[in-house]
């Protein structure tokens, strides 16, 4: 069974159709990223799974009950979800132990003593518990809502851009010690992000938004090496679009030569269209007789970033070689991969 | 915003709205009505010089107060000099004095027996009045003098704001480009705060025609003195809501006005940019000149009056300080602390039901309740008389049908009147500081306490009230000084007998004897006082 099942979602907002038909599933102890531009429905999808959104249309069960469908909906008070947002939303005028026991209703006050220090240990805040959030570093106070969330034991966690206020250097530290601390406690995720590198880090699966749709949802490895369309691929990252020719179940042609793919190509022969190549599949060397030539080059540090021009077109490259240099004439080669066509 | 929220809380601040709206409706209503032929003669006779007079009274004022505040707002925030920090703020005091005790300072001080003239015709040896020309204060230009002097600080305030946050980097450009000082002044500081200066004039005007008592003592018939004589002259009460119905009419055009030049100072005020802030300081002449200018206005505005009436309450404390005093403040205070506790409470209300409610009609009832401020004291009297006359009428007559004797005035003739009137024309105010302070907790706590499992009632209590402190306190402070100082309801709507400070301090002034009444003018001055400090230092705080 899974944590969070969502059927068919659709949301208006003043007229609009800010969701057109959501699918989700989450298993129990997964981390789902929604992923996209902003204005894409992410957090519109995060807040109808909080009840704080109405709904137009769809079914949307956690731990197998429903909570919103036809003639069904649970109020966000009763749906015992925990949720962490992009400010915080810590309350100003508690302290961080009335901050953290905040939701929780019916236990001893023993027992409450030892949830709050057994969470303050878990968020590496023990000493704390009297401060106010004012008297708090950003990355505290992130930590004193992890914990307030996490203190009364909710079914399914919803994070709303939680990184996007804290300070770069420290970020992927911060999202590395949380994601550990979700996973020590099997905890479900749902968290939405603009940033493909935030979703890379913290979250098993993604869900790639595009304008109220999700385009494609699987594991990164999956939506990277495997678009499903040009949107998907160029969100995770810059890549070149070579025109091929398809010779069999395998090979191509190309303007730099023949590849071969290592699984079964999607399209037979002689299907004509354009394969995906990231520019770090691709392998530069100096050649006399080489059809490219060095158009620009950028130094980054690890790595050398070229823009090489065979016939008409143009290649992006990364290199770890740092000493070729523009007007040069180069030979592009592409490592053995599974080809992406389109 | 809480889905799936009950109706009773959307039902409760609709029956709110529709008893705070009463009036209003009762106005319209009678407006349309017929009536005994007073009006008509009213409107064959006196009524185009009223609205004549009004008319020009409020442009009077409006220009009066532009000429003076623009100067004082533009020095205090640009530039840099002695008393600059001084000024900032008690510039804001002449809000506190009750015009028409201004007025009658400058009546005592300025007509024929007065020691201006007396000492004029000593020194030049004239004998009669038509030796020489001395404008007459008690005149329309001297009623838009004086509440000029009161008033201005509306237009400071806004202008003061609207000068402050105008980008250096804007003054800049138009240095490097090739203006001057004055030039800037002339070509871009001023035509930037222009909407700023228009919200404040239209604040200004709405507050001048809403003005009875300084026209009344000048005797200069305006469309508020009528409502009021036609009521308690003509007796005619749809002849005053008939009157009451055209001053409206000025009313909302001037809200309109307001609303209009809002929208536009949002937009010339965003465009700013970084606020950095560029001061500059004046030496020689021109410091010298700025300092005296926001001195006299001060002292004009606000010292010497208040000098006066120290040095009348001083002369006559022996008189002034006895049980009739402390009976009229009892009921000031009273009074004043009912109608903020409940006017705070139920504008907590109807904005926390505003902001849990997921039926976006659920925002009317909060903008129907401020709907109260609009009314001038005179019009909203009336528009309460015209309901409630009808309903203890219709009590007594309905005990008489069962041969009881009834009740008599159950409610036209008891304080409970004047605590709605008040409760109505300031509900608007505690509203207003609520929501200000609503609008800094953030959404998102709404929806952890929410998702966290609280109830509405619990969110209110938990959650909000502990974070409102503040605006629930200035909300009760500011609707309790308005108490202390509104006099034409109270004069309109009083039972026999009842006094409050503003209407014993009025009595003296219509009878010339503000000697006596001093005592209570300088408590009703002083209680204004308190807020203004405080309100500033919480400003400045925030700065």
């Amino acid at each position: 069974m899974s944590t969070l099942s969502i059927r068919d979602i659709h949301s208006d907002y003043q007229g609009q159709q800010v969701l057109k038909g959501l699918d989700l599933l989450l298993e129990k102890g997964e981390i789902a990223a929604l992923l996209g531009p902003s204005g894409c429905g992410k957090t519109t999808l995060l807040r109808v799974i909080a009840g704080l959104q109405p709904v137009s249309q769809g079914e949307l069960s956690i731990n197998g009950v429903t909570l919103t469908g036809p003639h069904v909906f649970t109020p966000s008070e009763q749906r015992g979800v925990g949720m962490i947002f992009q400010d915080y939303a810590l309350f100003p005028h508690l302290n961080v132990a009335d901050n953290i026991l905040f939701g929780i209703k019916y236990l001893d006050k023993t027992k409450r003593g030892l949830r709050l220090e057994e969470m303050l240990e878990l968020v590496k805040l023990e000493g704390l518990a009297k401060r106010y959030p004012h008297e708090l570093s950003g990355g505290q106070q992130q930590r004193v809502s992890i914990a307030r969330a996490l203190a009364y034991e909710p079914e399914l966690l919803l994070l709303d851009e939680p990184f996007s206020n804290i300070d770069a250097k420290v970020r992927s530290e911060m999202m590395l010690e949380i994601r550990t601390i979700l996973k020590k406690r099997n905890v479900s995720a749902v968290f939405v992000t603009h940033s493909k590198d935030e979703a890379f880090v913290f979250a098993d699966k993604l869900a790639l938004f595009k304008e109220g749709s999700i385009v494609q949802y699987g594991t990164a490895e999956e939506l990277y090496t495997a678009p499903k369309d040009k949107y998907v691929a160029d969100f995770l990252g810059s890549g070149n679009y070579i025109p091929i020719t398809v010779k069999d179940n395998f090979r191509v042609d190309t303007p730099i030569g023949v590849l071969t793919s290592t699984t079964r190509l999607s399209h037979p022969a002689p299907y004509q269209g354009e394969i995906l190549i990231r520019p770090q599949q691709l392998e530069i060397f100096a050649d006399e007789q080489g059809l490219g030539v060095i158009i620009e080059r950028r130094f980054l540090g690890n790595i050398c970033h070229y823009q090489v021009q065979v016939a008409q077109n143009l290649y992006e490259v990364k290199s770890q070689l740092s000493q070729l240099m523009p007007g040069q004439k180069v030979h592009l080669q592409a490592q053995a991969h599974s080809l992406v066509l389109f | 915003m809480i889905l799936g929220l009950s109706r009773i809380w959307s039902f409760a601040g609709y029956l709110i709205a529709s008893i705070i709206i009463l009036p209003l409706l009762a106005i319209i209503a009678q407006a349309f009505a017929p009536d005994k032929d007073v009006f008509r003669h009213l409107f064959r006779t006196v009524l185009p010089t009223y609205i004549g007079n009004t008319i020009c009274l409020m442009l009077g004022v409006c220009i009066c107060a532009l000429l003076i505040a623009t100067p004082a707002a533009w020095l205090v925030a640009k530039c840099q000099f002695p008393g600059r920090k001084a000024f900032q703020w008690a510039l804001l005091l002449p809000l506190a004095m009750p015009a028409y005790v201004v007025a009658y300072v400058y009546t005592d001080l300025l007509d024929y027996a007065g020691p201006i003239q007396k000492t004029l015709r000593l020194w030049f040896d004239w004998q009669t009045p038509a030796d020489y020309y001395f404008p007459e204060i008690r005149s329309l230009a001297g009623a838009s003098v004086v509440l000029a002097l009161v008033l201005f600080p509306y237009i400071y305030l806004l202008a003061r704001t609207a000068f402050m946050e105008q980008s250096a980097s804007l003054q800049h450009a138009s240095r490097v480009m090739g203006c001057g000082s004055w030039q800037s002044f002339w070509r871009l500081s001023l035509p930037m705060a222009r909407p700023a200066l228009a919200v404040g004039a239209s604040l200004v005007a709405m507050e001048t025609a809403a003005d009875f008592a300084t026209v009344s003592y000048f005797a200069v018939p305006t469309l508020t003195t009528a409502v009021y004589d036609t009521w308690l002259g003509y007796g005619s009460l749809s002849a005053a809501a008939k009157l009451s119905s055209i001053m409206l009419l000025v009313i909302f055009s001037m809200i309109g006005v307001e609303r209009f030049a809002r929208r536009k100072q949002q937009l010339f005020q965003k465009q700013s940019g970084p606020n950095e802030k560029s001061v500059s300081k004046l030496t020689g002449i021109s410091a010298v000149l700025a300092t005296a200018y926001c001195s006299l206005l001060l002292f004009f505005s606000f010292l010497l009056p208040f000098i006066i009436l120290l040095q009348y309450a001083w002369d006559y404390f022996d008189e002034s300080w006895n049980a009739d005093f402390w009976q009229y403040s009892f009921n000031s205070l009273y009074i004043a602390a009912i109608v903020s506790v409940i006017a705070v409470l139920i504008g907590v209300f109807l904005i926390f039901i505003r902001r849990i409610s997921p039926r976006t009609s659920d925002i009317l009832p909060s903008r129907l309740a401020s709907t109260g401020y609009a009314l001038p004291g005179t019009v909203l009297a009336i528009g309460i008389l015209v309901p409630f006359t009808m309903l203890d009428f219709a009590i007594n007559d309905l005990c008489e049908y069962f041969g009881q004797q009834g009740p008599g005035l159950l409610f036209t003739g008891s304080v409970f009147i004047i605590i709605f009137a008040f409760f109505i024309r300031f509900l608007a105010i505690a509203i207003g500081s609520v929501e200000n302070s609503y609008k800094r907790i953030s959404p998102s706590l709404d929806m952890a306490a929410i998702t966290m499992g609280l109830k509405p009632k619990a969110l209110l209590g938990r959650v909000h009230i502990p974070l409102l402190r503040k605006g629930i306190f200035t909300g009760l402070l500011l609707v309790f000084i308005e108490c202390m100082k509104e006099l034409p309801a109270s004069l309109l709507l009083r039972p026999v007998g009842f006094e409050n400070l503003a209407t014993y301090v009025f009595q003296f002034v219509s009878d010339e004897q503000l000697e006596h009444g001093a005592l209570a003018a300088i408590v009703i001055v002083l209680v204004g006082l308190v807020p203004l400090i405080y309100l500033n230092r919480s400003l400045e705080q925030e700065n």
